[in-house]
């Protein structure tokens, strides 16, 4: 008996039981399996006992031989597929496990005590009426079953993933050849080699694309093991639950199957735990009493999202916040104002938890936090959300890492990076950036009528930043879309499209914070793939203050307003939404003119009338006193264009602008609190409206 | 590191230094490939190189050692090395022989570069000079390393060699 033997042996039969587990699992809940299905089950545990038999594990053998013997019952319509049968098979299916385990260990069955389960196999058997002749009518059709087995398992092959990961690699290299070999053919022009270098070059890119297909996974991989965990959890929590699958088709990376699986079981284990209620409870809120488990898997815009649902009793918010108050995470006044983001938030909180009875299935207070960072380390993010109809919904998005992606290749500073498609809005072209608005020292571009932030990629990717020259020129504006806010990023060059293939950066460089990944591209070189995400933190555009990130639960993107913050003659300072700017300028003094009662400066081909905000909120103003540069916030309405003058701009920042106190004057809407200090937030329309009355009665 | 039969040590030179690595630690030795700058990486590190569809950090030795940038004049070679998880290259001005080195490894001696003294496992002395045994995994370390544009941070340049240091061979003695 060659150790070989016993290793396939193992494997395979830990396939076969996972492959008639969920069978099983519906049969027991009551759905009774088509003849096809108990075929199937009866071939698996047949092929089991005949590979037992021959190693040598007799005592395996003999419980298999019993499990058989019943299927065999089943099949021929002597036994009835009841949840009684469904549940002796489950149990010797974990005898048989366990066996495998000892065997495994030890190379050897004896110590593992089957006892219980060849007991409740022979109870039903016995109660079966055997006809006579049966048996061998069994053994026989066994033989063409296990021939069939053998046709069902001849199309595939077991490969060792490092086989394939260096099969990847291998190719990514035949492409560089590839692509050696069509430039100098190309450059050659007519010779006997263009033919066969073409042909070299469909071949190649097939043989790419091939191999990279092996290394995807449906999800569903993921989901055979679930259905016996909802049951054994089911019946441990005294919970009755009805699990649903949907998507499992979704293919995914098999690093990123591998990394969500147990993130993944812990969820289901939390929903089956603490969100469905016990069948009792259920029914005295007018529900079945049978919860529902539903997965769903599904592509999104380059991510999958992954979704676990259950039509439980849902989160009670309440006591989350008051437990979070308990745990010292808020304070009480804070929990009071917690908003959907920041409440689900409090959830992932190392430590936290709700329930006070600690189960052997949940509730030790290592929960959500794990899944959190489990999931962050690929990449992804993951949500509680209150499910419509009752229940909760956490929903976990993943990106494709490791797959092949399509992406934008930009250029910045002469070097190409890669920019992902999935985040990619649109792209703009300025013809000269000299030409574009500057907010302080930060540009910003109008793209129909909304302000965008700009990152500048040149100079966030500046070999030295303290040498570094704005450039002169046309540029690009790649419009990109990270974590619901949208901004730009300006770049030298658009390049092309093209799908890449993402590779993990070497340690050394990973926590630069600005890269997700790398490729080759087509010259063998290596780009670097931008995590835009990343950068927007970097260039503090999400608001994020980096002094403590994880102090304050995220607030939601939608919440947080830009704001533009201005400064006033005398140094007060005020904030306007930027939504309402159209456009920001800085006006030499000496362009101003006086026309009629007031101001104007011509501009751009048009007589801009200019207004001191401060005259409009009734208040002294000085302007231009120092020859510099006007500030001048332009708002473009229905009746024209109109001209603000402030004293400084000071800063666009991202603040939940939470009116504190409404204020009547006009002009004003209220004060808010920006960067810890009391701001007035100013309404621009209004502004406007007042200058308009002012022109109109002078 | 204290068996008394030879070991393998593949050699190499930075600034004049003879430095090498146990020839079980290193993948291969190649010309300098062409590295990917990475903003933003510690100063050390050159960039990122293809290595057969594998990306991996290329570290410039004497950035890392602290010693002052290679002259125009001179190929620079790398020594891919096994560093903790994955391959490093190291990038180094010369390729010396791999030689076999016997007895045992002597404490670094203090007149060493400090950043040398840290990376080094010991020495060996050979007949024409010293050879500083490097540990690779910390070599391909950039733990703590000052960053490009950081302002503070660690700064190499306070126990720097002065640069009339580059002659060749060993030009310090234990």
């Amino acid at each position: 008996m060659s150790e070989q033997a016993v290793a396939e042996f193992l494997l395979e039969s830990r396939e076969n039981l996972a492959r008639v587990e969920n069978d099983l699992v519906a049969m027991e809940g009551g759905s009774a399996p088509s003849a096809e299905r108990i075929a199937a089950i009866f071939r698996a545990v047949h092929t089991i006992k005949g590979t037992t038999g021959f190693l040598g594990f007799a005592r395996l053998e003999a419980l298999v031989h019993q499990g058989e013997g019943l299927l065999s019952a089943v099949r021929e319509g002597r036994r009835a597929a009841s949840k009684e049968v469904a549940s002796a098979l489950l149990d010797m299916v974990d005898a048989v496990r366990r066996f495998l385990d000892e065997i495994e260990a030890t190379g050897a069955d004896a110590a593992t005590d089957a006892g219980g389960a060849a007991a409740a196999l022979t109870r039903l058997l016995g109660a079966a009426p055997l006809e006579p002749g049966a048996a061998e009518v069994g053994a026989a059709e066994a033989g063409a079953l296990e021939l069939g087995l053998l046709a069902e398992t001849d199309g595939s092959v077991r490969v060792d993933v490092r086989l394939l990961d260096q099969l990847m690699d291998l190719v990514g290299e035949l492409v560089l050849v590839r692509n050696q070999a069509l430039r100098l053919a190309g450059e050659a022009g007519e010779t006997p080699f263009a033919a066969p270098v073409q042909r070299l070059n469909l071949v190649a890119t097939e043989l790419q694309q091939r191999v990279m297909k092996t290394r995807m996974q449906p999800i569903g991989a993921l989901w055979t093991k679930l259905p016996r965990l909802v049951r054994d959890l089911g019946r441990l929590c005294g919970k009755q639950v009805r699990l649903e699958l949907e998507g499992g088709a979704t293919e995914l990376d098999r690093t990123i199957i591998e990394a969500i699986k147990d993130p993944l079981t812990h969820l289901v284990r939390n929903a089956v735990d603490h969100g469905i209620e016990a069948p009792a409870a259920r029914a005295a809120k007018g529900k079945r009493p049978e919860g529902l488990l539903h997965l769903r898997a599904y592509h999104e815009g380059g991510n999958v999202n992954l979704e676990v649902a259950d039509d439980g009793a849902g989160i009670d918010w309440r006591r989350v916040a008051d437990k979070a108050v308990q745990l010292g995470l808020v304070t009480a006044e804070q929990a009071q104002r917690l908003d959907e983001a920041e409440r689900s938030a409090l959830l992932f909180r190392p430590g936290f938890t709700t329930t006070d009875q600690v189960t052997t299935v949940s509730g030790r207070g290592v929960g959500l936090d794990v899944v959190r960072s489990n999931l962050e380390q690929i990449g992804g993010t993951v949500d509680v959300l209150d499910r419509a109809g009752g229940g909760t919904v956490v929903r976990v998005k993943i990106p494709l890492t490791l797959a092949i992606i399509p992406a934008l290749i930009v250029t910045s500073a002469g070097a190409r990076y890669a920019v992902p498609q999935a985040n990619v809005v649109e792209i703009a072209r300025v013809e000269d950036r000299a030409g574009l608005e500057r907010v302080l020292d930060a540009p910003v571009f109008r793209l129909r009528g909304r302000l965008l932030t700009l990152l500048d990629l040149d100079r966030e990717l500046a070999p030295d930043e303290a040498t570094w020259r704005p450039p002169t020129g046309a540029a690009h504006i790649v419009v990109v879309r990270a974590e619901e806010r949208t901004f730009g990023l300006l770049v030298e060059g658009v390049v092309d499209g093209e799908e890449i293939v993402v590779k993990p950066l070497p340690r050394q460089v990973k926590d630069v914070g600005a890269f997700a990944g790398a490729t080759i591209m087509g010259d063998g070189k290596v780009a670097l793939i931008l995590d835009t995400l990343g950068l927007a933190a970097r260039a503090n555009l999400l608001g994020r203050t980096d002094a403590a990130p994880q102090a304050e639960p995220r607030r939601r993107a939608e919440d947080a307003e830009r704001l533009l913050l201005l400064e006033l003659s005398g140094g007060e300072r005020a904030a306007i939404r930027l939504d309402s700017v159209s456009r920001l300028e800085e006006l030499r003094p000496e362009l101003v003119e006086r026309s009629g009662g007031g101001q104007v400066v011509q501009h751009r081909g048009e007589v801009l009338p200019l207004f001191a905000l401060e005259h409009l909120l009734g208040r002294a103003a000085e302007r231009g006193r120092r020859g510099e540069r006007i500030p001048v916030i332009v708002h473009t309405g229905p009746e024209g264009s109109i001209g603000l003058t402030v004293e400084r701009l000071l800063d666009i920042v991202d603040e939940a602008a939470q009116l504190r106190r409404k204020s009547t004057r006009p002009g004003v809407q209220g004060t808010v609190v920006v960067q810890q200090r009391v701001t007035e937030l100013l309404d621009l329309p209004a502004l406007v409206a007042l200058a308009r009355a002012q022109v109109g009665a002078s | 590191m204290s068996d008394a039969a030879g070991r393998l040590v593949c050699t190499f030179s930075v600034q004049g230094f003879l430095l090498g690595v146990p020839v079980a630690e290193v993948q291969e030795v190649l010309r300098q490939p062409e590295a990917t700058r990475v903003p933003r990486a510690a100063a050390c590190v050159l960039g990122v190189v293809n290595l057969r569809g594998q990306i991996i950090a290329a570290i410039d030795l004497r950035a890392r050692l602290g010693l002052p940038p290679r002259g125009g004049d001179g190929a620079p070679m790398t020594v891919v090395v096994h560093g903790g998880e994955g391959l490093t290259a190291l990038v180094v001005d010369e390729i010396g022989d791999v030689i076999e080195v016997s007895g045992d490894l002597t404490p670094p001696p203090e007149t060493l570069p400090p950043h040398l003294q840290e990376l080094a496992l010991g020495i060996h002395e050979l007949e024409g000079g010293l050879l500083v045994l490097l540990d690779a995994q910390r070599a391909a370390s950039v733990e703590g390393e000052r960053r490009r544009g950081d302002l503070g941070g660690r700064v190499h340049g306070t126990k720097r060699p002065a640069e009339r240091d580059q002659g060749r061979g060993a030009t310090w003695s234990a």
